[in-house]
């Protein structure tokens, strides 16, 4: 047996399935074993665009120091698809062990001397005790997570709990889940030494935490800021964000006496439509959000423009995937952030804000509301596939009773009825912010509505000066909205640096593990992860008090690093580039590697 | 568009309507439109309209897209809010609207180039939606406010104003409406004020998505010998295949039909519409048989107007989602917030 290291609590698992076989359930109850015996986990998900039939791969990173970031490591495989064993076989860490179905021979040249290849005939025992060919498939599944069980350690107690808590109603399939599962435990027990060095240890229960990806959370967040319409048009990877929208409306927003909804979602005929139905329901007063990713972003253009110059408040999110073009829709990355920024024709710009992780997703569709409505402006929350589809292990969401949504400058009757005349597009206030009505309320503060130029008053204009003047406006606003998106979040190196590292997004969980390895071998860098565009005075001040600033971002064309270029003082050269765009997620060792070499090459010239 | 506020002049003898307006209080700012274009008669006739059901200003919401039809919302009605969109995108907007605001009287204001050409698919969803709203078409077969081309409805062998023949099958409105299960489909010619204004407003009293293709001739560039939507060519060819009158809800029918010549619609809201029939085979509440009288008479080159299909009990758009009757944009964030003890429960299925 080869050498292996000693992993407690400390290890990626990863298991390969074909999609639609019912894995995605036995995956969940490893990872949600592990999670109860205290240990932080996360799971992603690398899934096919695809419904039945192709390859699937889940991986499980337990880590006893709460890193949640992937790792490019694999220390356990389990190779259930045929299809894609050379591959599986080729990517398990030296010292690591790889399970396999033995019920059929595999051939002698998929053989690695410095793996352990442990096989256990799962088809042919499931075959034995079950006699539905459909069950056979889906308890072949379960028994591995038996077989995981014997050689991680994991507490069968814990299974046990799961299955009877997942399957509370249907008390027969807790009898057949555990059979399969003791099919697959006590052949490894029988037949190896288990644990493994490479297992789990119970070290606590992770109180207060929960286990959610940024999809729900982000639904759960639309719910909690009030939001009433939902239009969209179904894409991957943001498809789950209005369905988990419409699973927490039926269970808080349906009157328990007539089953009327509080709530209206619109399946719209496109992104296009999806666009023009949440300005529409913002210009009413209600709020209204889309949900969709980079190629609904380019067909909302139109909208996102008039939404801009119109100033009507709206909420998009672009859960981004692989672009360009149709790319790779079940694959991550961080590619829209341009895009989103200057969205539509003509000079327009956009605030963004950029959750971390599902606990963030949670808190900024709220956030998200409160400055559009605030700053009557498209506002983006900028997710990704990584954030918005995996399962993300984060301290329990709090909710403030006392909070109010803040529906920005909007006149009440009364209001309109105490001014001489109502004007839409004058400031007032020396914010750039305008005043606005809703309409069914007051006939002396309806306004017309239109992309066309405009001047202060809300008439139609095409003079030169009158033009300018609110485009200018816009600008002030728009220095406004500096100051009221998110901060950017100052992490400080254990010691005094000139380096710095800039990162955003899902980026961060590899960015704050990349930092203490960093660290172990002597290189401390500052970290600034920015949580909102436009860029607020914490930014410029980050830049400015740091000679090289690593810029960390999932695309090809550093368009973050762009948008500092753009947006702030910065001297270009000191901007360096780390980029990870091959659609996986963000492994720390990417970005230590990276700095590594840079400094390397740094001190010897 | 230039913006003209319209003089405000108190002319004596002028009527006010039932909650006390004069029909001037409906108006909009100065048309900027031809001098003669239909689209300023189906202005007038929505004013008039609005004026005799006597809706308040300010629970109107008219919206439109992009093209010299939708400029005109700005003509009617200037105590309500309006949405001058982008082009072909209307129904989008107003889907949202009353999805936000169930109880508002919703307008759209459309053309042949705005819904039968980039609009085509948000024009077919309105419908299959069946959107509670009055969406009217301003139908003239030409691109205006770009100088002539022909659009999506011209007919084959129309001519333009500078010779072109047009070879390629016009879209029709109403027949595709029809054929997409909408509710309420009617068509008129923007010269024939009263039956306009009886449909207009029976389309805002009907629940549901009320389509109005009005035929309304573009006087610089479709006005000519060789068009089929000019004035003379209308008029010439139009079918009434019913006189169409509205009921408002509690008042008596006094007008007398002779039996079997009227059919009488009783809508929703308690309003009828009573349709005195030129033709004894049509029947408007029969969608196969529409179809197949519309074509009958466009094969006789013939124009029929009136209200040509009503289903006054298909489901509207919140009907089928189930949604609140108190708009959701008036209840409290009290009413939709689940609250910090909701949340932490729900949480306990997350662990």
């Amino acid at each position: 047996m080869p050498a292996t290291q000693s992993r407690v609590n400390d290890f990626v698992l990863k298991i390969a399935t074909v999609n639609g076989t019912g894995s995605a359930s036995a995956n969940s109850l490893v990872m949600k074993a592990l999670f109860r015996m205290g240990i932080p986990v996360t799971g992603k998900n690398l899934f096919p665009s695809n419904i039945q039939g192709l390859p699937t791969w889940y991986e499980i990173r337990a880590n006893k120091d709460g890193f949640m970031s992937r790792s490019r490591r694999v220390d356990l495989t389990v190779a259930m698809n045929a299809q894609t064993y050379s591959k599986d076989l080729k990517e398990v860490s030296p010292g690591g062990f790889l399970v396999y179905d033995s019920t059929w021979p595999r051939s002698h040249t998929l053989a690695r001397d410095d793996i352990t290849i442990l096989g256990v005939p799962l088809s042919k025992l499931c075959n034995e005790h079950f006699s539905v060919a459909r069950v056979r498939i889906l308890m072949k599944n379960v028994a591995y997570v038996g077989v995981l069980a014997a050689l991680l350690d994991i507490d069968l107690e814990v299974v046990q709990a799961l299955l009877e808590e997942t399957f509370a109603a249907k008390p027969k399939l807790v009898e057949s889940n555990l059979e399969a599962i003791m099919l697959g435990y006590n052949y490894a027990t029988e037949n190896f030494t288990c644990p493994l060095p490479v297992r789990a240890q119970k070290m606590g229960d992770n109180a207060g935490k929960i286990l959610i990806d940024g999809n729900a959370a982000a639904g759960l967040g639309f719910v909690y800021a009030g939001a009433t319409v939902g239009a969209w048009y179904p894409i991957t990877p943001s498809t789950s964000l209005m369905d988990n929208f419409k699973i927490f409306c039926e269970m808080f927003r349906t009157d328990e006496a007539t089953g009327e909804k509080k709530y209206c979602i619109v399946q719209a005929e496109d992104e296009l439509a999806a666009a023009g139905m949440v300005l529409g329901a913002n210009w009413v007063g209600a709020r209204a959000f889309t949900p969709t990713s980079g190629p609904g972003i380019s067909l909302m253009s139109e909208f996102i423009g008039f939404a801009y110059y119109a100033e009507i408040p709206s909420v998009f999110v672009d859960v981004q995937r692989v672009g360009p073009s149709t790319g790779m829709p079940t694959r991550t990355q961080q590619c829209d952030v341009l895009l989103c920024a200057y969205a539509s024709h003509g000079d327009t710009r956009h605030p963004l804000l950029l959750p971390a992780d599902p606990s963030d997703c949670f808190q900024m569709a709220v956030q998200a509301f409160d400055l559009a409505e605030r700053l009557q402006t498209p506002v983006f929350m900028l997710t990704d596939l990584d954030i918005g589809m995996n399962d993300w292990m984060v301290p329990e969401l709090k909710w403030d009773d006392s909070y109010r949504p803040d529906r920005g400058k909007v006149l009440s009757s009364d209001e309109v009825d105490a001014l001489d005349k109502f004007v839409r597009y004058t400031d007032f206030d020396g914010d750039g912010i305008p005043y606005r009505t809703l309409p069914g309320v007051n006939p002396k503060g309806a306004y017309f509505v239109r992309g066309s130029g405009h001047n202060r008053q809300g008439g139609y204009t095409e003079d030169s000066l009158e033009y300018q003047d609110v485009m200018d406006r816009l600008l002030v606003k728009w220095e406004t909205a500096k100051t009221l998106v998110p901060k950017a979040v100052l992490t400080p190196a254990g010691k005094k640096t000139r380096l710095g590292i800039i990162a955003y997004g899902s980026s961060h969980a590899a960015v704050v593990e990349a930092s203490v390895r960093l660290a172990e071998h002597g290189i401390h860098a500052d970290y600034l992860r920015l949580r909102a565009f436009p860029f607020g005075v914490e930014v410029e001040e980050f830049l400015a008090s740091h000679d090289t600033i690593f810029v960390v971002e999932q695309n090809r064309d550093a368009q973050m690093k762009s948008l500092l270029m753009l947006e702030t003082q910065i001297n270009a050269s000191k901007l360096v580039s780390i980029l990870h765009y091959n659609g996986m997620p963000l492994p720390s060792d990417c970005i230590v590697d990276a700095i590594g070499k840079h400094i390397a090459s740094e001190v010897a010239a | 568009m230039t913006y003209i506020a319209k003089p405000k002049i108190d002319l004596p003898g002028q009527q006010r309507n039932a909650i006390g307006l004069l029909k001037r209080d409906y108006e909009g700012s100065l048309s900027t439109l031809c001098a003669g274009c239909g689209h300023d008669s189906i202005t007038a006739a929505i004013v008039q309209a609005l004026w005799e059901m006597a809706i308040e200003p300010h629970k109107l919401i008219k919206l439109s897209g992009i093209g010299c039809s939708s400029k005109t919302p700005a003509y009617f009605v200037h105590g309500a809010h309006g949405f001058n969109s982008v082009h072909g995108r209307m129904p989008s907007v107003a889907a949202g609207a009353h999805a936000g605001h169930r109880d508002l009287v919703c307008i759209g204001v459309s053309g042949d180039g705005d819904s039968l050409s980039i609009g085509f698919g948000q024009f077919g969803h309105a419908i299959r939606r069946n959107l509670n709203m009055l969406y009217l078409i301003e139908n003239n077969g030409v691109y205006g406010l770009t100088k002539g081309q022909f659009s999506a409805s011209a007919d084959p062998g129309s001519k333009a104003k500078k010779g072109e023949v047009n070879h390629m099958q016009s879209i029709n409105p109403v027949a595709t409406a029809i054929a997409m299960g909408a509710s309420f489909v009617g068509r008129s010619f923007s010269g024939d004020r009263q039956q306009l204004v009886a449909l207009i407003k029976a389309g805002i009293a009907h629940k549901g998505a009320a389509l109005l293709d009005v035929i309304s001739p573009c006087v610089t560039f479709n006005d000519h010998a060789g068009s089929t939507k000019s004035y003379a060519y209308t008029r010439e060819h139009l079918h009434h295949i019913s006189e169409t009158g509205f009921v408002p809800p509690a008042t008596e029918i006094t007008a007398e039909y002779a039996a079997g010549d009227s059919v009488r619609v009783t809508m929703h809201d308690g309003s009828s519409i009573v349709l005195k029939k030129a033709d004894p085979d049509y029947d408007p509440t029969n969608r196969s048989k529409t179809l197949r009288y519309l074509e009958k008479h466009r094969d006789k080159g013939e124009i029929a107007t009136g209200l040509l299909f009503i289903d006054d009990d298909l489901p509207d758009m919140h009907t089928i989602a189930g949604t609140s009757k108190k708009p959701l944009r008036d209840f409290a964030y009290a009413e939709l917030n689940p609250g910090s003890a909701a949340l932490e429960k729900l949480q306990r299925s997350m662990r």
